[in-house]
């Protein structure tokens, strides 16, 4: 009875532990996205090749998430929201979780090289390189400026899918970068007006913490109207449309209108109906990229473009 | 009589390696489902399957007047 009894103090993982490495609601949004990304694209691909490339896409994408986890367990640890993360909590260890990501990185990119091409396997390796080290292990610990940055290797995906097609880069695909790259900002800030989470504590440089909450408000709207000129632009070129161009102008309208509400609040109003206007642009936010690639992809396929 | 139940009775933990031991099987009989699939695909799709082999072979040369107009690179025909 003691012998059983001493397993209890130290839980194994199951199998969902390691999925919940791989960032599974991060993967979704980089599957989207890649899927849009090469589907849009001039050069048509067969459709189990498509399926593979953005399956390895993603578990590149998973991969990363992974190295994340390893190297930010420290942080998760003192956080509220991630303190039940596999590492955190005790179920995978560190080292297994930094194997897996090594091991499913090779394994991702080597695979994309075989099923698409080697330049979208190189571009998937940069933006592995880029979540995992430029970002995880160096802007997000340094920097105020670390969502800016790091959003970056969230709006690569699309131009992997891309590169999957073409072999190459294209305006619409640096567009389509340019949509995730400026949109992730406000989305994150807005977050962090609402979550309130001691990034302090856990050493992370948030905007709303080194330069306080009125910079942030600031901050949000400016970059809603850096935004919405290339979501316009992006609608002019070979992939854009009548309804793409529609869908794009309420979105981009009701953002910056989103954008100038959270800046004109008074942190006192704010939380006093705890956050609704914030929570509003937060939510509005994640219709905002989704309902743009599915416009993209909806233009695509009903095929009358400009 | 606690310990014939206590031993009989599964343990938490034994469903936890089950779920990583199926998990994993899963994922490689998939793995294996999806290279096969991919094999198929791609021969089908007829790219080039013969690589450069050290001496030109007629059957990666470009069709009488064409002007490389196959899947090879002329550079790979030259070399």
């Amino acid at each position: 009875m003691t012998d059983i009894n001493a397993y209890e103090g130290a839980p194994e993982a199951e199998f969902g532990d390691y999925v919940a490495l791989l960032k599974p609601r991060v993967m979704s949004l980089v599957v989207f996205t890649a899927f849009v990304g090469l589907s849009v694209a001039p050069i048509d691909v067969h459709p189990f090749i498509a399926f593979c490339a953005v399956l390895f896409i993603a578990l590149g994408g998973g991969a990363s998430g992974a190295l994340n986890m390893w190297y930010d367990a420290d942080i998760d640890a003192v956080m509220r929201r991630t303190q039940s993360r596999p590492i955190p909590s005790g179920r995978v260890t560190g080292g297994e979780a930094l194997g897996l990501g090594l091991a499913l990185s090779g394994i991702s990119v080597m695979m994309l090289g075989l099923v698409a091409n080697w330049f979208a396997a190189a571009f998937l390796a940069f933006t592995i390189f880029f979540y995992a080290v430029i970002y995880t292990m160096w802007l997000k610990r340094w920097t105020p400026q670390n969502i800016v940055i790091g959003g970056a290797a969230g709006a690569f995906p699309p131009m992997i899918g891309w590169a999957c097609a073409t072999g190459g880069v294209g305006i619409e695909s640096l567009l389509m970068f340019a949509l995730i790259f400026f949109w992730t900002p406000p989305h994150f800030w807005a977050l962090a007006l609402f979550m309130k989470e001691d990034y302090h504590k856990a050493g992370v440089p948030m905007l709303t913490v080194t330069h306080g909450r009125t910079v942030t408000r600031r901050h949000i709207f400016a970059y809603t109207l850096v935004l919405a000129p290339f979501a316009i632009w992006l609608g002019l070129t070979s992939v854009g449309g009548p309804l793409y161009m529609a869908v794009a102008a309420v979105l981009n309208i009701l953002f910056i209108l989103g954008g100038w509400r959270v800046m004109r609040r008074d942190e006192d109003a704010a939380m006093a109906d705890n956050y609704t206007v914030e929570r509003r642009f937060f939510r509005l936010s994640l219709y905002y990229t989704f309902l743009h690639f599915l416009a993209l992809l909806v233009q695509h396929w009903v095929g009358i473009g400009w | 009589m606690v310990m014939a139940m206590a031993r009989s009775a599964e343990h938490e933990l034994h469903r936890r390696r089950r779920s990583r031991n199926v998990g994993l099987g899963l994922v490689l009989a998939g793995f294996v489902a999806l290279v096969f699939a991919l094999t198929v695909v791609k021969v089908r799709q007829g790219d080039l399957m013969e690589a450069y082999d050290h001496q030109p072979r007629v059957s990666v040369l470009p069709e009488e007047g064409q002007d490389g107009g196959t899947g090879t690179t002329t550079k790979e025909v030259q070399q």
